[in-house]
């Protein structure tokens, strides 16, 4: 599986692993698995982020200082937070991790130019729990050396003991003990365009139909609403493009030289320009079909497009929650006498 | 012909820049019925109509709805039987035959040479459970032994016809031939010319029965799928829910299937360059008469197809003058010269009826799949299977009906014109159909007292300026457009016959409401036939004797998409119709050739110019003017 047991490439895990890898790092290997194209990558294990906490709990109370805060009184919780968030991001890693964690990055760029990375915090609580939690743990975009990547991976941990973070614990009632975070190191994918993916309608439920919603640049500017992408809606079984909007799509996201990203204004003759042609828009659904099918329920997915080779990776997928929440009676149940299905029509006055 | 659900927001057709329009309506109301004026000039034909077609005051308090789908063109005064017989057994059926629980029969009226009709809603609960009763002691019987009553449906059906072939053809011998003196018949031609004429006309009313024998009974369970799958799947297409219950092999594909079994025969038999496009069907049958064997063998293989498959109306046979390919080969001759291309390029031709079969059945299966729960996939099986078990009525009854019999009905009624034009009554055979049924009859009866007192018949003083009266009142009310409804907006339309034949909603209502701005954009809407974008030059073509006119590449716009304009389809690169939904066989058609169509649009014809660069967006349903 890895070098010394703190590294778990994606092609050895699975969803299964969620409790070392967490829920985006397992998703990401499940995908892997199920033979999707996902940017190459590896999963720094909870078990990395335990040692580390061992040797800061050794000098100063972690978890208890936060157990023992009152979920109503966000002065102190801001204060534990701050005090929390530096040490965390100041202490060194132990040696046997750093070592894994840059053998890793070195074996993940191999011997070409150097390649920016995403380090993307993979809690174990995020689908445990409603969705919005995953939102509230930290992901670091085109990070371009090791040494950057040493500190983001401190700065995903340290984003556990953000002041919504705890405070969404404290409400919650979630035990600190079992609080872990695992960090997703992968190949950043230029997009050219990017964005997500339902496979159900988030408007009306529909199973049938891929809701697929773009715009130019790396897919941060859409996820964080920063920009109002072109919105399509494809039969799932039969391809058929229901709704085209294309909108005004003022910024978009792109990578700094020296790391991390900016946006900036789209040029004006593109912004009104569809972001996907209809081929792309199939290739997409597609994948939708396929992904839904690999895990047996509906899906929302992150996805790019790589604006050098064309190829469209998947950058994550979590099951849909807001409808598989609701479904409840069945649509129309099997009558005994299936002629009684037409009183539907003709029986009643509506 | 099917629109089951569907909202069709461009029916308003016709809201332009008529005059008869009542501007002071108010809003949530259509124009009253008292409030439509008929045409300057055209009071007298418009009294023609049997007084029960005609407005009263009575009518203003309900709600009619202009039955464009059927009726797009002003109607002539013959024409109206139509009209009379299909109500006439429409609400036979829903009224009394198979008692449906929450409607009665349709009502209708004429102004203006348009036909508006109007439901007639159950909504008395205790009436809606005694009919409830009833109606699952008939519809459910017919439910249940649906396959045995219709092979006995299509008995029926062709012993009608045959009936009809038999009518002896309308003449007047100067002497009583003596065969029929000496075997005592003691009845005289004249008299024949009465008994067939009633003949007909009662066959007519006869057919109209057979036709709706079934017919609700077919959409009801087709529409019990199709609101399944609208629930199951909120934004599921009506075409894609139309593909899962459409046949495969339905009688209308039959006579373009001819057509490619044609261009095949000449091919094998060589007489393929005969053949060409521009040359009319009489040169080049008389051609083939003379190029010895094979040509006598193709005009034989031609004549086996033509009766039946040839008597196919060009347009939905609702019109006397939608003449059969049998009447006019113009329209499948201009197919032929294609299809024999195609052949000679290596293509077979053939429907890959197999491959549909199995495309269906994987839509069926893949959607199933989708649903939330087994107990769905029990009712969604059930309800897929009831619809598979009857729809092949619904799809098969329009060639024996609406065109083989129409046919037959309306070239008997073409006879008696010639025979009363060659006696003075009109200057040309196709006046007959500016009389009404009744007034034909009173001509017939005058020509019979004629021949049988030797005096001069009346009807050559009476008929021709009343002809000319009535063709120039058509000619009127074609000019103007008409409200596509009148009276007070109910608050739902729940009568299910409306709602399954017509398509008309709530949703449709308020769009005609608001209707008018449209008119300003280059945009029209109709119903998404078949998936697909293209742009091309408009090909508009508003009769069969404009067919020779469309060329490869060309966008089709046409009132009405039929199933016999199949052979055109081939050289198209789109479909656009005035009238049509997502289950019309043309749409099926457009499907099956992948052509982008949007049916339905209401007002093609007349807001799209020929040659005009046009988009259709069959996946949307949106026809763009772009030039």
């Amino acid at each position: 599986m890895d070098s010394g047991g703190h590294i778990a490439w994606f092609e050895a895990i699975g969803l299964a692993d969620r409790e070392q890898v967490g829920g985006k790092g397992g998703s990401l290997g499940e995908l892997k698995r199920a033979g999707i194209a996902v940017p190459a990558g590896f999963v720094l294990r909870t078990a990395a982020f335990e040692r580390f906490l061992e040797s800061l709990e050794q000098q100063a109370p972690v978890r208890a200082a936060v157990a023992a805060l009152d979920g109503d009184d966000l002065e102190a919780i801001t204060a534990c937070s701050a005090a929390l968030r530096q040490r965390i991001e100041s202490a060194p890693l132990t040696a046997d991790v750093l070592g894994e964690l840059s053998a890793a990055h070195a074996t993940l760029l191999g011997a070409g130019v150097p390649q920016p990375v995403a380090v993307r915090s993979s809690a174990t609580t995020e689908d445990s729990a409603d969705a919005s939690f995953a939102g509230l743990q930290d992901t670091y975009l085109w990070v371009t050396d090791a040494a950057q990547m040493l500190a983001r991976v401190r700065s995903c941990w340290a984003s556990l003991y953000s002041v919504p973070s705890i405070s969404y614990r404290l409400r919650h009632g979630l035990p600190e003990e079992r609080v872990a975070m695992a960090v997703v190191v992968q190949i950043m994918v230029d997009a050219g365009v990017a964005g997500v993916m339902f496979t159900r309608s988030p408007t009306t439920g529909d199973r049938s139909v891929v809701t697929i919603e773009a715009a130019w640049g790396l897919g941060s500017a859409v996820v964080g609403g920063e920009v109002t992408p072109d919105h399509w809606v494809l039969g799932k079984i039969t391809g058929e493009i229901s709704v085209r909007e294309v909108s005004a799509k003022l910024i978009q996201h792109v990578p700094l030289a020296g790391g991390g990203i900016e946006a900036v204004a789209v040029a004006e003759e593109r912004r009104r320009a569809a972001c996907l042609d209809d081929a792309q828009l199939q290739e997409l659904r597609t994948l939708a079909r396929r992904v839904e099918r690999h895990y047996g329920s509906a899906q929302d997915i992150e996805w790019a497009l790589d604006r050098h080779s064309g190829a469209i990776l998947l950058l994550q997928s979590r099951p849909e929650t807001v409808w598989s929440s609701r479904d409840a009676a069945p649509i129309a149940e099997p009558q005994q006498d299936p002629r009684m299905h037409l009183m539907s029509v003709f029986g009643t006055r509506r | 012909m099917m629109r089951p659900g569907s909202t069709h927001p461009a029916r308003a057709g016709a809201g332009a820049e008529t005059a008869t329009i009542d501007t002071q309506t108010p809003k949530g109301a259509f124009p009253a019925p008292s409030s439509l004026k008929v045409a300057a000039g055209t009071e007298r034909a418009q009294a023609a109509y049997p007084y029960y077609m005609q407005f009263t005051a009575a009518d203003d308090a309900r709600f009619w709805f202009y039955n464009s789908m059927h009726f797009p063109e002003p109607m002539s005064a013959f024409d109206m039987v139509t009209a009379e017989a299909a109500y006439c057994a429409l609400g036979s059926s829903v009224t009394r035959v198979h008692c449906l629980p929450t409607t009665l029969g349709i009502d209708y009226r004429i102004i203006n040479g348009r036909v508006y009709i109007g439901g007639n809603a159950v909504t008395d609960p205790a009436e809606i459970a005694r009919r409830t009763v009833e109606f699952q002691q008939r519809a459910f019987y017919y439910y249940e032994n649906w396959e045995r009553l219709y092979t006995q449906w299509r008995e029926k059906m062709l012993v009608l016809i045959r009936d009809a072939q038999a009518l002896p053809a309308p003449v007047l011998p100067e002497f009583e031939p003596l065969a029929n003196v000496h075997a005592g018949r003691g009845i005289a031609a004249n008299h024949t010319l009465l008994e067939t004429y009633q003949k007909s006309l009662e066959g007519y009313f006869r057919m109209w029965h057979h036709h709706f024998e079934f017919l609700l009974l077919g959409y009801g369970a087709y529409m019990a799928f199709f609101a399944f799958c609208k629930k199951a799947f909120p934004e599921i297409t009506d075409q894609t829910v139309a593909r899962m219950v459409a046949g495969i092999d339905a009688e209308i594909f039959r006579p373009d299937e001819e057509l490619r079994r044609l261009a095949r025969r000449a091919v094998e038999l060589r007489v393929d360059a005969e053949f060409q496009e521009g040359r009319t069907p009489g040169a080049i049958m008389a051609s083939l008469a003379t190029r010895g064997e094979p040509g006598q063998v193709w005009l034989e293989e031609l004549a086996t197809s033509r009766d039946p498959w040839f008597n196919i109306n060009v347009g939905d046979g609702f019109y006397h003058y939608h003449r059969s390919w049998n009447d006019d080969l113009t329209m499948p001759f201009s197919g032929l010269p294609g299809y024999i291309a195609q052949i000679k390029a290596g293509a077979s031709l053939k429907r890959p009826i197999e491959a549909l079969q199995a495309q269906r059945r994987q839509l069926i299966q893949d959607y199933r799949e989708l649903l939330g729960s087994d107990a769905e996939r029990a009712a969604y099986d059930q309800m897929i299977t009831l619809a598979h078990r009857v729809f092949p009525y619904v799809e098969g009854h329009k060639f024996y009906c609406e065109h083989w019999y129409t046919n037959l009905f309306f070239n008997k009624v073409r006879e008696f014109g010639q025979l009363l034009a060659a006696n003075g009554f009109f200057a040309d055979t196709e006046d007959v159909f500016q009389l009404t049924h009744y007034e034909v009859e009173s001509a017939i009866i005058d020509l019979m007292t004629s021949w049988s007192n030797g005096s001069p018949p009346r009807g050559p003083a009476h008929w021709p300026q009343i002809v000319r009266e009535r063709r120039a009142a058509i000619a009127e009310w074609a000019k103007h457009t008409t409200p596509p409804a009148l009276g007070p907006v109910p608050d739902v339309i729940d009568d299910p016959a409306i709602v399954m034949l017509w398509g008309i909603t709530r949703e449709s209502l308020d769009a005609w409401l608001h209707a008018g701005s449209e008119e300003a954009s280059n945009e029209l809407r109709g119903f998404a036939a078949s998936s697909g974008v293209v742009e091309g030059p408009a090909c508009v073509v508003k009769s069969v004797e404009e067919i020779a006119r469309v060329r490869q590449g060309d966008i089709l716009v046409c009132q009405i998409t039929n199933p016999t304009w199949a052979p055109i389809f081939q050289k198209i690169a789109g479909a656009v119709s005035d009238i049509g939904g997502s289950m019309s066989h043309a749409a099926i058609v457009a499907r099956e050739f992948g052509l982008p169509a949007v049916v339905g649009t209401g007002t093609a014809t007349s807001r799209i110019r020929n040659g005009q660069r046009i988009r259709v967006d069959g996946g949307r349903g949106v026809v763009t003017i772009l030039s």
